[in-house]
């Protein structure tokens, strides 16, 4: 009886709820006849769209300034970046043909200046989040709000030429929503996108196995991003953020700066929001702009709990964990209830009743469990 | 009817967690007397009113042995309460005041008079209308009782001065109806001189009222001009109970202090230790540090490289914030002086990489992270000030090294632990300072300063630690700094002790130096002065 108990906090009860409820969906899956080819290949994708994003927390959480709602900072910078890059590669040419090295450098382009944009932002927004400690949370959230509304006068006003991005009878502005099938979409995820672009030597990058896809160039970078993340917390700069973040006087008495680790975490965590929208743009092949990223953070932040990371404490398992089991739910429900109940829009109402009700959830269960 | 006793509490127990804090004590306080309780930090004073007042930590804990009785009669207080309703009153150290309230309304605070209206008689006492003339007049009453005509009733308590507060308090207690008895608890602590002039004299008048005041304070003179009597506790035992006119500061002091002083270190070995007063370790001229609650206001010291020096006194006198400001915790003015070399103290880090390391007082908060493992504990500072325990150009844990370093500091500290993974935060007091210190050792340092190293721990993890102190003072010749509270502990391990009082360095004293002799250096009080 004491192991069962030991057990249940070691994993964490909100997560044994959840895994459960992820559990039963996936069972009445096919109990409905739903593909389990499909089914999978679609959690998948929904994984890896969303694991950047929420490893994004990581950093912040280490450094102390809690969950970092105001990644939409880190998205803006990632979103921009993209722009930019689309628009540099219009106007020298490089995805005229669709070959294989333009849409490679169109894509590096647009991570370079992203990660530059993050890096100045993330540092400024550290700084501001030094001078209100203690309320980090509740006013990143607003500046994930605010920087929202600052990017969508920016979109308006960008006077860009390249059709794929502006308006097409206005002349000028972006388009709320910028297809990415004549760039960088799909090239890390898309076996179709792959096969048609890229030489036989890069074929593996995104793979049919009979009804499953794999979108292996994207687990590759998300794999690549978590072992770097994590050797970065075994690295001298990492544990002293680690510390910072856990006991500001033990790190002060150790000779360190506290507000400048945390102003590198949030750095980090800003150029991790970036990277993580471009995967997740190149992975659903569109750049979604002006509101859309608003409730971004809000996912990000409800995976990583989920996960079992607290406040305080957060690590790649939970990121992984997090990000399986929330976005699981989320690709599993609509489905699901759509075979139960199709009447009308209530299957996407009760997507988003489960959705807000798992976020609502793990923000008042911030406790976690202790293994991973 | 002068000789009746208003309270006696008889062959008081106290137990905090298998910790005997109180034992077997007496103490008895007649009507109209000012008696004075003293003893050391940690005597005893605070829990012996803790249980008078049934404060809800007495209760939480197990309770206590022993009887309490009031005007003859056997009490029981579960709560402040109760005793209040006894007519015991507290004059609190941190006063009780609310600020944007003006001094009336604090004084009738919770009592406030009132006369019923519609709504009250529907919804309630709660609603009834003040009377505001009746309680100003009350509060003018208490006021004027204790000499305060100069404080108008209608004043706001925010931007009073400190004293004036303290007076409204104790007019607050006096205007209790049928309160017997007074505790003051460190009343002067806070006042300048004349306004602890006038307490005093304050004191005298609400005794001559018949009201008894017990007076707990760590100024010997104070009690010598006030109180009629003197009961003294040392480690939670009773002493003695005297007259003050049959006794005598000097007497007063040595009763305070005296202990079996035990020496630690074996003197059997030969002591090889070379100290001269040449070669000079840590040096502090005109060292100031804001650190609050232990203000340090212009030090001068010389300490000798080898020795182990000890900084005594009691709390609140600045001799915590000597060690805090050295590691850069507060702001610093004066010059920190290492082996001749003044330190840039505004700089993060200085002292760590000249050699210093530092084991906090406060463990738990600034010592350790409770959350990581033991291993990562002991290696941090070392990994973050001398690049030790790090590879390649990233600098990535060594972590094969560290855990070996871990290992080793486990078996030579003897840390009981389940290996070095487990977390710092579920060890025990004892061993949790040993995992500080060895997190200081990691650094080898030439000088290791170290806060209260025994508090919260138990009997026999003192001794290890102080023990352990003493070896690597002998062993390896780091020179030790002891900043401690308990005499007892400096006095069997250091070579020097120096006793601040005020911010200041008072005396320097030997470790053999009369108890007496230490416990006027304590309260701050010149030999010279009272021998006259």
């Amino acid at each position: 009886m004491n192991k069962f108990k030991k057990v249940i906090e070691d994993i964490g009860l909100p997560r044994l709820i959840i895994g459960a409820f992820f559990l039963v969906l996936v069972v009445s899956s096919v109990f409905l006849g739903l593909k389990p080819a499909s089914i999978f290949s679609d959690i998948l994708r929904r994984v890896v769209m969303y694991s950047i994003l929420v490893l994004a927390m990581v950093p912040g959480v280490q450094a102390g300034i809690g969950l970092n709602f105001g990644i939409s900072l880190g998205i803006a910078a990632g979103l921009f970046g993209s722009v930019v890059a689309m628009e540099i590669a219009f106007r020298v040419g490089w995805t005229e043909n669709m070959n294989a090295g333009g849409l490679w450098l169109t894509l590096g382009t647009a991570l370079l200046l992203s990660i530059v944009l993050a890096t100045l932002f993330g540092s400024l927004y550290g700084m501001l989040l030094n001078r209100v400690k203690g309320s980090e949370m509740t006013v990143a959230t607003y500046v994930g709000f605010s920087i929202i509304a600052f990017m969508n006068i920016v979109w308006l006003m960008l006077y860009f030429s390249n059709g794929d991005l502006i308006w097409p009878l206005q002349g000028r502005g972006m388009r709320s929503t910028v297809s990415l099938a004549g760039s960088f979409g799909g090239i890390l995820s898309d076996p179709v996108k792959v096969q048609a672009t890229q030489p036989a030597w890069l074929q593996w990058l995104a793979i049919k196995a009979g009804d499953i896809t794999l979108p292996i160039g994207a687990i590759i970078l998300l794999t690549v991003l978590c072992i770097l993340v994590w050797f970065f917390f075994r690295s001298k700069a990492g544990i002293a953020m680690s510390a910072a973040g856990e006991n500001q006087l033990f790190t002060r008495s150790s000779g360190i700066n506290v507000d400048r680790m945390r102003i590198m975490g949030t750095a980090l965590s800003t150029v991790l929001g970036a990277i993580g929208i471009i995967v997740y743009a190149s992975i659903y092949g569109f750049l979604q702009l002006y509101n859309a990223p608003l409730m971004m953070g809000f996912a990000s932040v409800a995976a990583v709990l989920i996960g079992g990371a607290t406040v305080t404490r957060a690590n790649i398992a939970n990121v992984l964990i997090g990000t399986l089991l929330f976005q699981g739910i989320l690709s599993m429900a609509l489905p699901v209830i759509n075979e139960v109940v199709n009447i009308g829009t209530l299957p996407e109402i009760m997507r988003i009743i489960i959705s807000n009700g798992i976020i609502l959830y793990a923000l008042s269960k911030t406790k976690g469990g202790r293994a991973a | 009817m002068e000789n009746e006793s208003i309270l006696s509490m008889r062959n008081i127990s106290k137990e905090y967690f298998g910790n005997r804090v109180l034992k077997n004590v007496d103490f008895e306080v007649k009507k109209g007397e000012i008696h004075a309780l003293m003893g050391e930090n940690g005597a005893g004073k605070s829990t012996l009113m803790n249980v008078l007042f049934g404060m809800p930590v007495i209760h939480n804990t197990g309770g206590f042995e022993g009887e309490v009785f009031v005007d003859g009669q056997k009490v029981d207080f579960r709560n402040p309460r109760d005793a209040m309703l006894a007519g015991i009153g507290m004059v609190h150290q941190e006063f009780m005041l609310i600020p944007a309230f003006n001094v009336a309304e604090n004084i009738k605070l919770g009592r406030e008079i009132g006369h019923p209206t519609a709504l009250s008689k529907v919804f309630g006492d709660l609603l009834d209308a003040m009377q505001w003339k009746q309680m100003a007049a009350d509060a003018r009453n208490a006021l004027d009782s204790i000499g305060m005509q100069n404080i108008e009733e209608y004043a706001q308590v925010a931007g009073m001065p400190i004293g004036y507060k303290q007076f409204v308090e104790i007019a607050r207690e006096i205007d209790k109806t049928g309160i017997k008895l007074l505790v003051f608890d460190e009343p002067t602590a806070v006042l300048t001189e004349s306004e602890a002039e006038r307490l005093l004299e304050i004191m005298r008048v609400i005794a001559s009222k018949g009201i008894a005041i017990i007076f707990i304070t760590h100024r010997l003179n104070e009690i010598m001009t006030v109180a009629d009597t003197v009961t003294i506790l040392r480690d939670g035992e009773f002493v003695t109970r005297k007259p003050i006119a049959e006794t005598s500061v000097v007497q007063i002091a040595e009763l305070m202090i005296g202990r079996k002083v035990e020496k630690l270190v074996d003197d059997t070995d030969e002591d090889k230790r070379q100290i001269s007063e040449d070669r000079i370790a840590l040096e502090l001229v005109d060292y100031q540090v804001n650190m609050p609650g232990e203000l340090v206001k212009g030090m001068d010291v010389k300490i000798r490289e080898g020795e182990i020096f000890g900084f005594g006194g009691l709390a609140g006198q600045g001799k915590i914030g000597i060690a805090n400001g050295i590691m850069g915790l507060y702001d610093v003015n004066g010059e920190v002086k290492v082996f001749g070399k003044t330190l840039n103290l505004s700089k993060l880090g200085e002292a760590l990489r000249n050699g210093i390391a530092f084991v906090s007082e406060d463990r738990r908060g600034v010592g350790l992270l409770l959350n990581e493992s033991i291993e990562r504990n002991i290696i941090f500072s070392a990994m973050q000030i001398d690049d030790n325990f790090v590879n390649g150009p990233f600098k990535i844990l060594d972590k094969a090294k560290a855990n070996r370093h871990a290992r080793e500091m486990i078996k030579n500290l003897d840390i009981r632990c389940t290996g070095p993974a487990q977390t710092a935060g579920s060890l025990s007091g004892g061993n949790q300072q040993k995992v500080c210190l060895a997190r200081a050792l990691t650094m080898v340092p030439r000088i290791l300063i170290v806060a209260e190293p025994t508090r919260g721990i138990d009997i026999g993890a003192k001794k290890l630690v102080l023990e352990y102190l003493a070896r690597i003072n002998r062993e390896l010749g780091v020179t030790v700094v002891m900043v401690s509270s308990e005499l007892v502990e400096l006095r069997s391990l250091c070579d020097r002790i120096a006793i601040v009082a005020e911010g200041k360095v008072f005396k320097v004293m030997a470790p053999d130096d009369p108890d007496a002799a230490y416990g006027l250096a304590m309260a701050g009080m010149q030999e010279t002065a009272v021998e006259a």
